[in-house]
């Protein structure tokens, strides 16, 4: 990128853990916050970044967020170590899902992930291996 | 901006400096610096969490004595709907309104009977606008909340006023027009329950002025109240409210009057706080009407009442049993006569929290720091340092209102690691 990130910020996410869920993407909102960003800013950032801390915890074994604030984006990638994607753009679509029933019952499972980190996101890129796992990564233009 | 008004003020005299209120306070606005406690103006809400945990009853809501109506021609009490829920034998709710006519008031006008319009009023305003989801504004604990924590949700807020606004603009202009005196020789009282109440009276969200003069709490009155309340089957005014108006008071009451499908209601700050970050990262979509309001049972619950919420939740309930069903005013009528006393004509604007630095690189600077402190104190979040935890006080030192050393366990640390204190091995300070 040439430029100098500003600040880097790590957040670890454990896979299946529902408990902890959601954490790294409300400390992510915080810091976006107490630095003064603009609300709209912060509501994308934080919702794309709940949706992809919510597919480590839901579809991969464990992984982390890091938030990385460049002079003119904020951008989050959720990097884990999991199953991957084996089809990106059908993983894109609104409504699919491969979430088993369990999570379903808890509310979760619509499909919708993908497609609002796509909405709330300048750019999106998801680089992902089968087997392996899978990078997401979120840019928002300051 | 104009700076936050308060009616939560502390008696300094009467605090000890425990970290009771520092740890429940939902906003985290309160410090305990130089063994008093302090409230952080642009955070505070007025919910009244730290009144009622207070041991030492410092936490004091700046609220109006009853003599004060000495000062106008003509007063009128507007009685809010959980007033009705704290007395135990009380069997006919008029007769509340009657013990407030003895105690001076020249006419009451019931809060339930405003919300039973309020209530109209809200249903042709969700049938308008569409799905939603839609945030009643009538908590004003949970505006300035929204305001403060969650600006994003300004947009999803119902742009009509509270009973209490509605029953002081309309009980107003009746006294102007029964007596022929002018507005200012008019004193309106809302008898609260709510010191966040007390704040929207004194500074309004979003009114120029509100219509109410002053407030009266549930808690001061509530004695007089009582020794005056005729005994039962003796009530000469009988209720104009209906019964869902009445169960504006307690949680869900509001939901009920206004019968709309796809409603939610929640009670209890820390869980409107919960629901709302819901809601702000779009997970509530199904919804289309949110009752949000910050005491647990809705205001019977509210910090100036006195009766234990979940009694007085019931009591409540039975009494607008006891009531007809169906409100005997007609919105579009008393529109017709009293004019728009509904719509929230001002724009509520957001108050987000001060930044760490009114520019991005330096705040960025501080929040590199915060990190770093954050990381060196121990994670014990006990408030001794009078910060509600180690991340609020990593915060307040970059911020330059706190030092390292207010941490009891970092100053140990910090001691032990002296030069001179290496050299003196097993010396004691
Ligand atoms: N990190 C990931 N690792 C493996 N598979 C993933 C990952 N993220 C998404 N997927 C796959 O892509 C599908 C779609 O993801 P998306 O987030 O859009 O929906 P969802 O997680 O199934 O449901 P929702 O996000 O609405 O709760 C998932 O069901 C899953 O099969
Ligand atoms: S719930 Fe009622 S009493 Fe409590 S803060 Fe809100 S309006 Fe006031
Ligand atoms: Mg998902």
């Amino acid at each position: 990128m040439g430029l100098k990130p500003l600040l880097e910020m790590r957040f670890p996410v454990q896979g299946n853990d529902f408990i902890q869920a959601g954490e790294a993407s409300s400390r992510i909102k915080r810091t976006l916050q107490q630095i003064g960003m603009e609300s709209s800013l912060v509501r994308r950032a934080a919702i794309a970044s709940y949706e992809a801390e919510m597919n480590i915890v839901i579809h991969a074994y464990h992984g982390e967020l890091v938030l990385t604030i460049w002079p003119n984006l904020i951008e989050i990638v959720a990097a884990d170590v999991g199953p991957g994607i084996s089809d990106v753009a059908l993983a894109m679509q609104e409504g699919y899902s491969t979430a088993p029933e369990s999570v379903r019952q808890m509310g979760f499972g619509a499909g919708m992930g993908l497609p609002n980190m796509q909405k709330c996101a300048d750019e999106l890129l998801v680089e992902t291996k089968v087997g392996e796992g899978t990078r997401v990564v979120i840019k928002i233009n300051l | 901006m104009v700076p936050f008004f308060h009616s939560v003020r502390l008696d300094a005299d009467k605090c000890k400096g425990c970290t009771n209120c520092i740890k429940h306070c939902p906003t985290e606005a309160i410090r305990v610096r130089a063994g008093k406690a302090h409230i952080l103006e642009d955070r505070c809400v007025d919910c009244g969490v730290c009144i009622r945990v207070c041991p030492n009853h410092a936490k004091v809501v700046h609220t109006d004595p009853l003599t004060r109506c000495k000062e106008f021609a003509y007063n009128v009490a507007l009685p809010a709907p959980a007033l009705f829920g704290q007395f135990a034998e009380l069997s006919e709710p008029g007769a509340v309104l009657d013990a407030l006519l003895g105690l001076g008031f020249d006419e009451v006008f019931e809060v339930p009977l405003a919300a039973d319009l309020v209530s109209q009023a809200m249903r042709r305003f969700l049938q308008e606008r569409g799905p939603g989801p839609w945030i009643s504004a009538t908590c004003p604990a949970v505006v300035r909340l929204i305001q403060v924590r969650f600006p994003e949700l300004i947009p999803n807020l119902i742009t009509l006023e509270s009973p209490m606004e509605v029953a002081g603009a309309i009980a107003r202009q009746q006294a102007i027009r029964s007596t022929g005196l002018s507005a200012d020789r008019i004193g309106v009282w809302f008898i609260t329950p709510c010191p966040a109440k007390v704040t929207a009276i004194h500074q309004p969200e979003a009114l120029a002025q509100s219509s109410v003069t002053g407030a009266i709490a549930v808690s001061q009155i509530y004695g007089d109240i009582l020794k005056l309340l005729p005994r039962a089957g003796s009530a000469r005014r009988r209720l104009q409210a209906s019964g869902l108006g009445l169960g504006w008071g307690r949680a869900g009451g509001e939901n009920v009057a206004v019968g709309i499908a796809n409603h939610l209601a929640v009670d209890g700050i820390h869980n409107v706080i919960d629901l709302l970050e819901e809601l702000e990262m779009g997970r509530l979509q199904d919804v289309s009407f949110l009752e949000c309001q910050a005491c647990t049972g809705g205001c019977v619950g509210g910090a100036l009442t006195l009766e234990n919420p979940f009694i007085a939740r019931v009591r409540l309930r039975k009494l607008a049993a006891q009531l007809p069903q169906v409100c005997s005013l007609d919105l579009a009528a008393m529109e017709e006569e009293w004019g728009d006393v509904f719509s929230i004509k001002g724009e509520i604007v957001p108050r987000p929290m001060t930044p760490l630095a009114t520019d991005m690189y330096s705040a960025i600077a501080k929040m590199e720091r915060l990190e770093i402190i954050e990381r060196r104190l121990p994670g014990l979040d006990c408030g001794a340092c009078g910060a509600p935890n180690c991340r609020a006080l990593a915060e307040d030192i970059v911020r330059g209102r706190a030092e390292e050393k207010d941490c009891v366990i970092r100053m140990r640390e910090m001691w032990y690691t002296r030069p001179d204190m290496e050299k003196a091995k097993g010396a004691k300070p």
